[in-house]
């Protein structure tokens, strides 16, 4: 730990700050949750190319499984692992433990139910109208509660930081403030208050702000502290850092309105959304290249350094789902490649080619140092990045060049069915990389498991000697 | 302040998300205050209507099963306004338990609500959708979609007969070979003939969309529903009315 020098009171150590136990829960359940939702998807997938082995059944409808799929994802398997990042960070940042553990395993449990609760919910065909945001509306205080009670166990060793924080906090703090604005407002406000053509607008804005002011500002504030302890060199610029966080503070939220444009929510308005789109991706610029200078001249991690090279990756996909979205976002793409599967693609490329090859790279990190030992076989975590990279590619570029078909075939007024039948072997495409997707994932989960068994093994065969110090860097 | 808590709590967490919440959502909030929302009793419609009765002729037995006896007229001759009120709130209930069904099923995540203006579609699916279309209690939260594996359904409305949609309902490919569209059978009760509660609601829902438009529907032989606009009619609750049919 570099981030702050050491002062007159002793540095506390590491098992006074995090709790290592929550941190392996969460990481741990939210690989599961990974594994439902990629299951959920599959299901929908089977169902495009006609082959659902499950029809006609209630409790296994693709429509209510692709809902789980995306909440699952969103709640289940993002919102767990960057719970448990966070609970091993910002400890360590700050020097200062959460505000309560009792507090923290009362979050862990109540997001179970939360979680638990969405998926029940949806199955039994009680999701809300909300992309998103489908947890049926009895889960939404529930929730809502949890993300309060989230940002307040973080925020207290957060609040009690002087003068400058490093940038991860920069992050950290706005997000955990505006995940739980973002939600309040994305739940309730279309729910009960508006509807319509305002509540399309609302809706917009909840969609983006969940990509934009909860998952990216907790993404790139876990960048900002892994890369450099894991090169062991600072962030190439400070400057670029403060362009980047407040740029995106200032123009991600002004985007919402750039999904539904051509809708009948005023034209300037779709306007403002598309220039401060546009603008994002200046800002995302800084970002990156303030990130691969910094791996400049430490290129080997690449190689030898299994999350770093997860955690570049996953930059690469950023930048280009980024370049993508400063392009689609135009009318005149839109025009085209609305409602098309080139969105489908773009937010696979996101969500999973970005973050989640980002938490996984951090669960790759933080399981063996908890469990204090190392992966059981490189050759897994190889062959788990491989697949996951062929896969995550395969898919964005099969589903971002048919969107381009399928919208030139929908604006020729080719038959509805013509434009169907020339998706499948699309689709199919789609079913054998999200089987990648899936077959990376299954090993991930072997693996767990075997190194934890090599972990139990490992410590009965060392004795009744306890592991309580041994910190890595 | 740019690199402290409270700089970035306040001018990032809390004034930034403001503003845009301010420019991105109050802005249209407002700017639309003038079309009050509608509700459902408000949104039944001569062809609503016309649906609704019409699939109580198609589907005699299980229309009476999930709604009731439709109440006669007092005489033959004389209307007293009872089976009027009792129809249209029918409609309205309908049209509620509906549009659950077709959002719990997310039908609306491959099934987009409106019509651009652009790329032809006011040429494939009818008129370019308009803000008033939208400020009803069945679009809260407002259904546009983001994706269009099928058709757009907000012109749908009259352009299938009841019956078609039922059967298709029950078994997609049965009338559209290759569909990809899942079969719903757990609205019928075995049979597309004998569709439940939610199936005839979920049908007259889809025959709403678009049933306020004055070019609906989109075949050539359709007449003009001879029933007066019934709103003013809606009085009594259905629940009382189906409670006591049974």
């Amino acid at each position: 730990m570099q981030t702050q020098p050491t002062q007159a009171a002793p540095m506390p150590r590491h098992s006074e700050l995090v709790d290592e136990r929550l941190v392996r829960w969460y990481l741990i359940s939210a690989a599961g949750y990974l594994m439902v939702a990629m299951l959920a998807g599959l299901l929908m997938g089977l169902q495009l190319i006609r082959h659902n082995p499950f029809g006609g059944i209630e409790l296994l409808s693709p429509g209510r499984w692709r809902m789980v799929h995306t909440n699952g994802v969103a709640y289940g398997w993002l919102a767990s692992a960057f719970l448990g990042m966070l609970h091993w960070v910002v400890p360590r940042l700050t020097l200062r433990p959460v505000l309560s553990r009792q507090l923290s395993y009362f979050i862990f449990f109540a997001w179970q139910v939360v979680v638990l609760g969405t998926v029940v919910g949806i199955l039994m065909g009680e999701a809300q109208g909300l992309e998103w945001g489908e947890t049926p509306v009895w889960i939404d205080p529930l929730a809502l509660a949890g993300l309060a009670l989230v940002a307040i166990n973080f925020g207290a060793p957060i609040r009690h930081m002087h003068g400058p924080m490093y940038v991860t906090l920069w992050y950290f703090t706005a997000a955990l403030i505006w995940t739980f604005l973002t939600y309040a407002m994305g739940n309730f406000l279309p729910q009960y208050f508006v509807s319509g053509t305002s509540a399309g607008a609302v809706g917009g804005l909840f969609i983006h702000d969940l990509v934009g002011l909860f998952v990216t500002p907790l993404g790139w504030g876990m960048m900002y502290y892994f890369v450099p302890i894991m090169l062991k060199k600072p962030i190439w610029s400070h400057g670029l850092s403060l362009v980047g966080f407040w740029g995106l503070a200032f123009f991600y939220p002004l985007t919402g309105i750039h999904h539904f444009l051509y809708t009948p929510i005023p034209m300037f308005l779709q306007y403002g959304a598309v220039l401060s789109t546009i603008a994002v991706e200046m800002v995302v610029t800084t970002v990156i290249v303030n990130f691969f200078a910094t791996i400049r001249g430490s290129t080997r991690a690449l190689a030898e350094n299994i999350p770093i090279r997860w955690f570049y990756t996953g930059m690469v996909f950023y930048f280009l789902t980024c370049l993508q979205c400063a392009f689609q976002t135009t009318l005149t793409f839109q025009a085209l490649i609305h409602f098309s599967d080139w969105v489908v693609g773009h937010a696979h490329m996101v969500m999973y080619g970005v973050f989640s090859q980002w938490l996984i790279g951090v669960t790759i990190y933080l399981l063996p140092r908890i469990w204090r030992t190392d992966w059981y076989s490189r050759r897994l975590l190889e062959w788990q990045y491989w697949t996951s990279l062929v896969g995550i590619a395969v898919m964005s570029a099969d589903l971002i060049i048919l969107g381009v078909f399928q919208g030139l075939m929908w604006a020729s007024l080719a038959p509805w069915s013509d434009t169907i039948n020339f998706s499948i072997p699309w689709w199919a495409l789609r079913v054998v990389s999200g089987l990648l997707l899936l077959v990376s994932h299954s090993i991930f989960m072997l693996h767990i498991v075997l190194t934890w068994m090599k972990a139990v093994a490992e410590r009965k065969a060392a004795g009744s000697a306890a592991p309580t110090e041994a910190q890595p860097a | 302040m740019l690199e402290n808590k409270s700089g970035v709590f306040f001018i990032g967490g809390i004034f930034f998300f403001g503003l845009a919440f301010v420019s991105q959502a109050v802005v249209p909030i407002l700017m639309y205050r003038d079309q009050p929302e509608k509700t459902a009793e408000q949104l039944v419609n001569p062809n609503v209507r016309y649906q609704l009765e019409d699939l109580a002729k198609r589907f005699p037995e299980p229309f009476k099963a999930a709604f009731g006896e439709i109440p006669p007229n007092a005489t033959p001759e004389k209307a007293d306004g009872t089976r009027e009120a009792w129809l249209n709130q029918t409609a309205a209930d309908a049209l509620r338990i509906g549009r659950k069904a077709y959002t719990g099923e997310a039908c609306w995540h491959c099934h987009s609500q409106f019509v651009r203006p652009v790329s032809n579609e006011d040429r494939r699916w009818g008129p370019v959708a308009k803000a008033e279309e939208y400020q009803n209690e069945l679009q809260r939260p407002v259904l546009f979609g983001t994706r269009r594996v099928g058709p757009d359904l907000s012109r749908e409305g009259g352009r299938r007969s009841n019956d078609w949609h039922a059967v298709h309902l029950f078994q997609p490919n049965s009338l559209i070979a290759g569909s990809p569209m899942p079969a719903y059978p757990w609205y019928f009760d075995g049979d597309p003939s004998k569709p439940n509660k939610k199936g005839l609601s979920l049908i007259l829902y889809l025959q709403w969309l678009g049933s306020w438009l004055e070019s609906y529907p989109y075949y050539e032989d359709y007449k003009p529903s001879p029933l007066k606009d019934p709103v003013a009619n809606v009085t009594t609750s259905i629940d009382s009315t189906a409670g006591a049919a049974k």
